[in-house]
């Protein structure tokens, strides 16, 4: 593996300019290790092609003295629920296998548009639902992390954006987009020893993602530091007339903006993420954090949201209920596989169709969210989840009144092994304890790799910032980054 | 709230999903330990307050009434499973 794989966006895009090396040169680079790391499942498809003309045009520009774009010579892995025109879409589904968008999503189009090319498509939990990865049609993304135990368990990388986590844990790309609905940036990017940033909620235009639960669902980037994600959000972020809940804001200048310098802040932690059985070391991990904060010059005191315990059955009720919806219109019509049984009329053609092309967790969350909004149960369910959502935002809202934010571990434990918990839904689901209630309070949120467990694996911590605060949110992960020095990798294995 | 196996084929059926009686079986306590679950709600007092449905507050906007799309009836057909003749082609659905 050649020094340019260890590079930072940052770092690519700096020496780049400076002439240390061709762009076309870090676009091999990436793609011969995407070429050799089959073995980690984290590519739905492999466009070298795409990486090499983005590459091109960079090193004409340079040779040419034109001005530079802000990610020239960066190359970058999309995640397979962003419509990318001429290459295949699936949401790592079968119903949309052979999908070929005509059209690019908003936030593809800004990074390429900004220079940044596609070293390919990268698997993720079927239309991100899944904290695990282990929902894809086409097979589990293996982490690049084992446990230090020689046991050699295939590990799961998180999810939905798992295919993102492994392939920047592995050096396969610098940095990758992901999609966060209840956690689906921030919990992979802690279990694999990454940082992740889900912007508020509007910030990421949705169209051209191929939609989950609408009111939840927000884009954000992938990357090894801090400053990386912060270059990436600067251009993925911006209105989007097509998109009616994005934000007509001016995008800050978040890179330019970054200061560890903590002092006059004030972090609060939020005594109800202090969950029964805890483990001792994600507990040891929060104290760690709470210390970098206060040396960073934070005002660190505790805070109560009380109505967190109440966040995952609220996610459960309302992600579901979306889902069932926006998943409608996979009909095999307009696109997509269809299944026509002989003799089949068209509501027999709909229901073949959707039993075939849907895996079991897309199904159970679809029956889940027909049942919650059907006659007679709408307002027992998703109006009492509404409410309760109303309830859980305010909480947040009089907590922001005393704190600028919030820390708290991502997880409640590292990586687990890959079928360790997909037999219980629920189990499945307690992993995104953290992460769901500043979704659904539409926060910005991200982690950062805060040190590792007895096992050798990463674990992260999580900021939850006021809305519209990223610069807040990235500012202090950057203090803890800086202080928790995590220089850890994985060895190669794959 | 439970449910059984024949509410289970409703809902799939308003779903459009097909599902095999063996399927049905297995989904009935799946879902069940699901709503079971998420039926914790209930203890939250919720009275007078208003459901949220937008958490970051926006204004929807208004645009010109002017046609800013169209003509791309191949894009839209480009990956339809069954195209005939520029429309989306089903199966016999008058007699």
């Amino acid at each position: 593996m050649s020094a340019v794989a260890d590079l930072t966006i940052a770092g690519i895009r700096d020496g780049f300019r400076a002439g240390d090396f061709t762009a076309r040169e870090v676009a091999e680079t990436f793609n011969a290790n995407v070429a050799g790391a089959r073995g980690l499942n984290a590519f739905l498809v492999e466009t070298p092609e795409h990486a090499l003309a983005a590459a091109d045009l960079a090193d004409k520009a340079r040779a040419g003295g034109e001005e530079l774009k802000p990610l020239s010579g960066v190359p970058l892995g999309i995640k397979d629920l962003f419509c990318t025109a001429g290459y295949q879409t699936t949401a790592a589904s079968h119903i949309l296998e052979g999908f070929v968008p005509t059209y690019e999503s908003f936030v593809t189009a800004k990074l390429f548009g900004a220079g940044a090319g596609m070293v390919g498509k990268l698997n993720l939990d079927q239309f991100a639902m899944g904290s695990s990865n282990e929902t894809s049609f086409f097979g589990n993304v293996i982490s690049p992390w084992r446990r230090n135990d020689g046991g050699n368990a295939a590990l799961a990388p998180g999810g939905s954006s798992g295919g993102s986590s492994a392939a920047i844990a592995a050096r396969l790309v610098p940095g990758a987009t992901g999609t966060d609905t209840g956690g689906s940036i921030r919990q992979p990017a802690a279990f694999t020893g990454i940082s992740g940033i889900k912007p508020t909620y509007g910030r990421c235009s949705r169209w051209g993602i191929v939609a989950f639960a609408s009111s939840l669902d927000q884009a954000g980037p992938m990357a090894r530091d801090v400053r990386d994600c912060a270059i990436l959000l600067e251009t993925m972020a911006g209105f989007d007339a097509k998109d009616a809940t994005s934000l007509d804001l001016p995008v800050p200048a978040w890179e330019a903006g970054l200061s560890a310098d903590l002092r006059g802040k004030t972090i609060g932690i939020p005594k109800e993420y202090r969950v029964d059985g805890m483990p001792a070391e994600i507990e040891a991990l929060w104290d760690k954090g709470i210390a970098f904060a206060k040396d960073a010059g934070a005002e660190v005191i505790e805070v109560s949201l009380p109505h967190t315990k109440y966040a995952l059955p609220t996610y459960y009720i309302i992600a579901p209920a979306e889902a069932s919806s926006n998943l409608a219109r996979y009909d095999g019509v307009r696109y997509g596989q269809r299944e026509l049984p002989d003799g089949a009329n068209l509501q027999e053609m709909y229901a073949a169709t959707r039993a075939a092309g849907f895996g079991p967790e897309v199904k159970r969350r679809i029956l889940i969210g027909t049942y919650v909004l059907s006659a007679g149960f709408y307002d027992a369910y998703y109006t009492k989840a509404q409410k309760v959502r109303a309830l859980i935002a305010r909480d947040f809202e009089q907590v922001f009144s005393k704190v600028d934010l919030l820390l708290t571990p991502t997880a409640p434990s590292a990586a687990f092994a890959l079928g360790e918990k997909s037999d219980d839904p629920v189990a499945m689901y307690l992993n995104d304890v953290f992460t769901v209630p500043a979704s659904l309070a539409g926060l910005p949120a991200m982690s950062v790799p805060g040190g590792l467990d007895s096992h050798g694996l990463p674990l992260g911590l999580q900021l939850i910032g006021r809305p519209l605060d990223e610069q807040g949110v990235l500012n202090a992960g950057l203090a803890i980054e800086q202080r928790a020095g995590f220089t850890a990798r994985p060895d190669r294995w794959w | 709230m439970s449910v059984d196996a024949q509410t289970v084929r409703k809902i799939a059926s308003l779903a459009r999903i097909a599902v095999s009686d063996a399927e049905v079986e297995a989904m009935v306590p799946e879902l069940n330990n699901i709503l079971g679950w998420i039926e914790q709600l209930g203890e939250v007092d919720t009275d007078g307050v208003a459901p949220l449905a937008a958490v970051i507050p926006n204004h929807l906007r208004l645009r010109a009434d002017v046609v800013t799309d169209g003509n791309a009836r191949d894009a839209v057909l480009k990956n339809a499973p069954q195209a005939e003749h520029g429309f989306f082609a089903v199966p016999k659905v008058i007699e």
